[in-house]
């Protein structure tokens, strides 16, 4: 690690932790910002790095939302009774209980979905290109469906989270959810910064670039594939766990498998921000929420209108996204060898 | 759980009536993606809003005291200037890229669409009603809407004048030899920019004939397009681009399906099992294939 990036990851580092105190207004923003970035980096390690375009990374986000606020209530209270008292709350989780409780959840939520990675992925990754985009959706929305159907976790009329226990500061809640999902980015981040300089992410790329020709030199491209998958889908469980204790409410279809909203932003922002990078996803989900939560206030209703046509519009003009155009404007910072010579040859002949 | 199914075989008919019915609707729409995948190599995940829309026109006609049922002759002709306009705003960009790409270009439009179509519409769930009222069969052990009869003879027909307009006309050879080989149908002074719009223009004009359809036998909803994109994706798939027969068939299957599911899982299932369906079916030949070592593409 050389000196400047020594620099700018402590200076990352200190405003994360001194974010929410600055503004104490952004924090439930903020923590969202920390989930969506999670959510487009590990998009990115099979959307991007494997060339598995999936849309059904929401099925892991979804499944740890569910999970880890089951787990926090049925660890000490029925659940069946929980869920069918919907609003009223006829049970309240101490303290202990609470945090408990969440560990416990968080722990489960990322489990759960990795190991049901590892086992749908031998079917679900042997198909390829738009065949593993369209299955990915369906899958998606098929767990939205049957989950709205089940009645021990609040069927159609949804889910409440256990609330916030008192612990003698208005804050405290907000802070808890602020830093619980900025260590996940951390982990993230620091998870996926240490894949990316193995010999494993040059195995993703490889698949991505020419699989057969992977295959014929000797790569397990399946192994590997698989394995890629259950990582991202590990870190989406979390980060599903975590925004299902900050919105406090789970609905099937409209907060855990909303294929419609989060199920896409993962991948509008990986794509906005430039598949197969580090730094892309990141970028891209920052620009992408505040962009997001700009026009979901000012222009309340047009919500949606604006999102279906940013999303034609970036998919039109920049699939590169800002990294690749970054790329193209600053070679030199990629570590690429320009010849002066060649470049201004080139310009010469536009 | 209900398993009424078995115990009265008269269920068994009217489901299988009822499926055949729906999937002759089904088959009318994987035509019309089937016809723009082959011709464009594009999936269009707003074909489901584009059914919606045709219902929509419908719908509108009936408010307005026409009957509905005249809505098959002017919802294709809206949704057919509907497609080429969407054809020249986005789809003739994404035409020669990545598959992804196209896919989410359509998924961008779809979402448009739907809340367009909300906001315009409103979020409530409408139907037209015909007032073609009820056949019996079996002693009225069977019920039978004059209505479904009616889509589905219509939706042959449309199909049957389709079939023949692609055989025998100059622009239906085009678009033909357009799907087989587009380069070689441009060097043959094809002008392949406005085969593909003409394709697009046909594609959401089917949408819209079984969108009318749909709004007089069953009810529209803004969002309910992704399960018929789906559907018809599913249809495709498992007959094989270009297989017309096929399609009618997988269709007519497809329906009878989700009415059986419909009647053992219950209602709340139906949705949800069909995208486990394509699930299931993509799996499943995913499987089969790599038993040849080879893979879907």
């Amino acid at each position: 690690m050389n000196k400047n990036n020594l620099i700018l990851y402590s200076g990352i580092l200190i405003f994360g932790l001194a974010a929410p105190f600055l503004f104490p207004a952004f924090k439930v923003q903020l923590s969202m910002l920390c989930v969506l970035i999670v959510l487009a980096t590990t998009w990115n390690i099979q959307g991007g790095e494997m060339g598995y375009n999936s849309f059904g990374n929401i099925l892991f986000y979804g499944l740890g939302m569910y999970l880890c606020a089951s787990v926090q209530v049925g660890m000490f209270f029925p659940l069946a009774e929980w869920t069918e008292s919907g609003g009223e709350k006829t049970f309240v989780h101490t303290p202990t209980q609470f945090f408990q409780g969440m560990a416990a959840g968080l722990l489960v939520a990322a489990i759960v979905p990795t190991i049901v990675a590892g086992l749908i992925g031998y079917s679900i990754l042997g198909l390829r290109g738009h065949y593993f985009a369209i299955c990915t959706l369906g899958l998606g929305v098929a767990a939205g469906e049957i989950s709205g159907g089940i009645e021990i976790i609040g069927a159609g009329q949804g889910f409440t989270t256990p609330p916030f226990p008192d612990v003698g500061s208005l804050e405290a809640r907000g802070e808890f959810f602020y830093f619980l999902s900025f260590f996940t980015l951390i982990l993230t981040f620091i998870a996926v910064r240490s894949i990316y300089s193995t010999r494993f992410k040059l195995i993703l790329n490889a698949i991505r670039d020419n699989e057969d020709k992977a295959e014929a030199m000797g790569i397990e491209t399946m192994k590997y594939k698989i394995i890629g998958w259950m990582i991202s889908a590990f870190f989406c469980g979390l980060a599903g766990g975590i925004m299902g204790g900050l919105v406090g409410y789970i609905d099937s279809t409209d907060v855990a498998f909303d294929g419609r909203e989060m199920g896409v932003f993962m991948v509008l922002m990986a794509i906005l921000g430039g598949k197969g990078t580090l730094w892309g996803p990141i970028i891209g989900a920052t620009v992408f929420h505040i962009f997001k939560e700009g026009f979901w206030t000012f222009f309340l209703g047009w919500q949606y209108v604006a999102l279906g046509v940013l999303i034609v519009v970036i998919v039109i003009y920049f699939p590169e996204g800002i990294m690749g155009w970054l790329r193209e404007k600053y070679p030199e910072r990629f570590g690429e060898v320009v010849d002066e010579k060649d470049r201004k040859a080139q310009v010469e002949l536009k | 759980m209900d398993f009424l199914v078995f115990q009265y075989p008269m269920i068994t008919v009217q489901a299988c009536l009822d499926g055949i019915l729906l999937g002759v609707l089904f088959a009318l729409i994987a035509y019309g993606m089937a016809l723009q995948w082959g011709v464009m190599n594009i999936i269009n995940i707003a074909q489901g809003d584009l059914v919606i829309l045709g219902g929509y026109i419908a719908y509108f006609m009936y408010l307005y005291g026409i009957h509905p049922a005249w809505g098959v002759i002017v919802a294709p002709v809206i949704m057919y200037f509907v497609g080429i306009a969407i054809y020249k705003l986005v789809i003739n960009k994404v035409v020669d890229r990545d598959l992804f790409i196209s896919i989410l270009a359509t998924f961008g439009i779809s979402i448009l669409f739907m809340q367009l179509m909300n906001f315009a519409f409103g979020a409530d769930v409408v139907l037209a009603n015909s007032g073609y009222g009820t056949t019996m069969l079996f002693d009225s052990n069977v019920v039978l809407p004059n209505s479904k009869i009616f889509s589905a003879f219509i939706s042959i027909l449309f199909a049957a004048c389709l079939v023949i307009y692609m055989k025998k006309s100059k622009l239906g050879r085009a678009i033909r030899a357009t799907a087989q080989n587009a380069r070689a149908a441009k060097i043959l002074g094809v002008d392949t920019e406005k085969v593909y719009a003409a394709t697009f223009g046909i594609n959401a004009a089917l949408c819209g004939v079984a969108g009318a359809l749909i709004s007089i036998t069953f009810t529209i909803h803004p969002y309910m397009g992704l399960p018929y994109t789906i559907r018809s994706f599913m249809i495709v798939i498992v007959a094989g681009l270009g297989n017309l027969p096929g399609v009618a068939m997988s269709g007519m299957g497809l329906g009878v399906f989700e009415e059986f599911a419909d009647y053992i899982l219950g209602t709340e299932f139906r949705i949800g099992s069909v995208f486990l369906l394509l699930v299931l079916i993509l799996v499943y030949r995913r499987f089969k294939l790599s038993r040849k070592r080879e893979y879907l593409k």
